[in-house]
């Protein structure tokens, strides 16, 4: 699915929106269209992703990791060592810098884990544009050193006490926002999710992600690799990664977070237990009762604490081509100390949630085979959150 | 002919504009809706829309967020709301219009829920995210059943008003400013200015309703002066019933009702 052109893939996707953000959208896509095979543009965002982000981001062979669970080669695909810790940066610099090209001087965006707020605080920073960001109240409490890490970038803070407090309350909040100030303000979503473009856009900016991995397999095995695996949470770490391989023989395994349980309604795990609905402009699988109110969600993970997902998982979910596997919380604490203690490196808990299942995968593996986890985020905002985890779960 | 268009018909004849009075069902109440809608008939609303909550409501301001939000934690169901509409449609054949959010009903299927709603007496839809690009389906399940009333905004283009205003029926809701329902920013010239260019647009082929944040007889006077067909009066009705005793909700809404129709009454 190259440019879906009618905004759709397959039957997902679309734009479901007042008719207040039309202009804005369809002056977005025209931009986008333009800018997107511009040669300036693209050697102005390449230079930001190389010096300034550090790109391209290694592929780590992990060792220890590898032979402790005696099957396949996991390799890790180091988005974690990007400048402010996550994948976020790669998306954000080529939307900053987008907008910047529009003229827009004012950025707004949501963000759960915070991680998306500050790639988005940093990226306005370098380009000179001010940025004010939705988060979740709830998420606030729970991801406070990305709070104050915007704070010190200089971006706007807005806590969203609505609704469950999450990353969906934080779209609703970013939208109003932008329906109030569209003619002066540029809407940075942080996923591959709401009304088309942005699914696609979102995805075209990750899409490095999986060309580097294409690459440096290539030199590494001469091959792509066995399979590949990534964390869903709105899901653009996991298109970005996927998207250049879809048309190649690998596995390709998204893991969206199973909280408590799948049985337990405690979770985010949209594909595996949602049904199709229509929320933030987009039609797509979603986690809502039978009268389709959007029902509340958890994951230890913000991150991924998130009842839609995008409309393009949603469309190789129906058609087969991608695997959507889950994790509980239980699980990804495991892996997150696995991988931390085995190779001296702190996942985020999102990203955690891949390592869990690719120690599944890789179990059940040969070790000719080789498996490729894209390690989204670097896990320091989650120190505190996985220490009281523990506390608890050890006085219990 | 739709009960909608009837109406608007009948008030040309009586040189009257439209009130259009929104309330969220279930807020704080379903007593409470029965009580409102009471009022509103006595005090002469010409046509009332029923908002249905969504659990992610994104055009709408706080106060319309807050409703929806208590409305569901009461218990509004799909299937009571119609029972309730049912029980309105006894007392008054006042064409009513239902708001809520698309997903409402793509999840039940639009076929369905537009014929269940029929039956229990609606006589038309705003769906605030339904924009026409995806809206094939939708329009096809409501022909002769319900009218699709659809939205613009003061930067929606004339080429755009052209196709939009072809597909609404009932009325076109112009969205009266740049932002969410309730949020009162005054009367803007850009408004004034819309309402003027789409009324010559349009030619009179379908009524112009304004709405979002038109909450005082004021703004209903500048409004209907400046050519709108009809106002919708949505944050205003919801802020008095909360803070009106039940007792007293059929009374003090009718008067306030009124006291803004007055001004949707042309001078001979
Ligand atoms: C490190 C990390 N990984 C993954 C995600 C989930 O987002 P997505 O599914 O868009 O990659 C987030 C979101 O905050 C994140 O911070």
């Amino acid at each position: 699915m190259k440019y879906p052109k009618n905004g759709r893939f397959g039957e997902f996707g679309g734009k479901y929106i007042p008719e207040t953000l039309v202009p804005a959208i369809e002056e977005l896509e025209k931009n986008y269209l333009k800018f997107k095979n511009d040669k300036n543009f693209k050697k102005e965002l390449d230079y930001y992703l190389r010096v300034y982000a550090g790109r391209p981001t290694p592929l780590y062979y992990a060792k220890n990791l590898s032979e402790k669970l005696g099957g396949s080669k996991i390799y890790l695909k180091r988005e974690d060592l990007l400048h402010g810790g996550a994948h976020k940066i790669n998306n954000t610099l080529g939307q900053a810098l987008l907008a910047k090209k529009m003229n827009k001087k004012r950025i707004i965006a949501e963000t759960g884990a915070g991680q998306h707020g500050v790639a988005t605080a940093m990226a306005c920073a370098a380009l000179g544009m001010k940025a004010e960001v939705y988060m979740g109240y709830k998420d606030t409490i729970r991801q406070k050193l990305n709070v104050f890490r915007m704070d010190l970038l200089g971006a706007k803070v807005h806590p969203v006490k609505s609704g469950s407090k999450t990353l969906k309350d934080a779209i609703n909040e970013a939208i109003r926002d932008w329906i109030t100030n569209v003619e002066t303000t540029y809407y940075l979503l942080g996923s591959a999710v709401g009304p088309h473009p942005y699914p696609v856009m979102v995805r075209d900016f990750q899409s490095i992600i999986g060309q580097e991995i294409k690459i440096q397999m290539k030199k590494i095995n001469n091959k792509v690799p066995d399979s590949v695996i990534a964390c869903v949470g709105g899901g653009s770490n996991a298109i970005g990664t996927f998207y250049p391989l879809v048309n190649t023989n690998a596995e390709i395994i998204g893991v969206e977070a199973a909280g408590h349980g799948l049985k337990s309604k405690l979770h985010s795990a949209t594909l595996s237990a949602g049904s199709k609905g229509v929320l933030h402009g987009m039609m797509t699988y979603l986690l809502q009762d039978e009268e389709g109110q959007i029902t509340e969600t958890h994951s230890i993970s913000a991150g991924l604490d998130y009842p839609g997902v995008g409309p393009e998982h949603s469309y190789y979910k129906d058609t087969k081509r991608i695997k959507y596997h889950s994790a509980t919380d239980v699980e990804v604490i495991d892996a997150f100390l696995m991988l931390t203690r085995t190779e001296g490196i702190i996942p985020a808990l999102e990203s955690a949630h891949a390592i869990a299942e690719a120690v599944k995968v890789a179990r059940k593996g040969k070790k000719s085979e080789s498996i490729v986890v894209t390690l989204s985020g670097r896990g320091d905002k989650d120190v505190e959150e996985v220490q009281n985890y523990l506390n608890k779960n050890v006085k219990d | 002919m739709s009960k909608i268009k009837e109406k608007f018909a009948e008030l040309e004849r009586k040189n009257q504009k439209a009130l259009i009075s929104y309330i969220m069902v279930g807020f704080p109440d379903e007593r409470a809706t029965i009580s409102t809608v009471r009022g509103l008939v006595k005090g002469g609303a010409d046509i009332i829309e029923l908002g249905f909550p969504f659990s992610d409501p994104l055009a709408d301001g706080p106060v319309i967020q807050n409703a929806s939000t208590i409305s569901l934690e009461k218990g509004t169901r799909i299937n009571k709301f119609f029972t309730l509409v049912k029980k309105i449609r006894k007392e008054t054949d006042i064409p009513i219009v239902l708001m809520t959010y698309t997903n409402i009903l793509y999840h039940k299927g639009y076929s369905k829920f537009i014929r269940d709603a029929k039956k229990a007496g609606i006589d038309g839809f705003i769906l605030p995210d339904m924009s026409i690009e995806e809206s094939k389906e939708y329009i096809k399940a409501a022909k002769n059943n319900t009218d699709t009333i659809f939205l613009i905004s003061p930067n929606t283009t004339k080429k755009r008003i052209e196709k939009i205003s072809k597909i609404s029926t009932g009325f076109l809701y112009l969205v009266a400013v740049f932002g969410t329902t309730g949020v009162k920013t005054g009367i803007k010239n850009y408004t004034l200015k819309a309402i003027r260019e789409v009324k010559k647009q349009t030619k009179g082929k379908i009524p112009i309703g304004v709405g979002f944040g038109v909450s005082t007889s004021e703004d209903v006077k500048k409004y209907i002066s400046a050519g709108a067909d009809a106002v919708i009066v949505g944050s205003a009705y919801l802020k008095l019933i909360e803070k009106t005793p039940q007792d007293k909700l059929e009374s003090r809404i009718a008067s306030f009702t009124k006291s803004l129709k007055k001004h949707t009454i042309l001078k001979q």
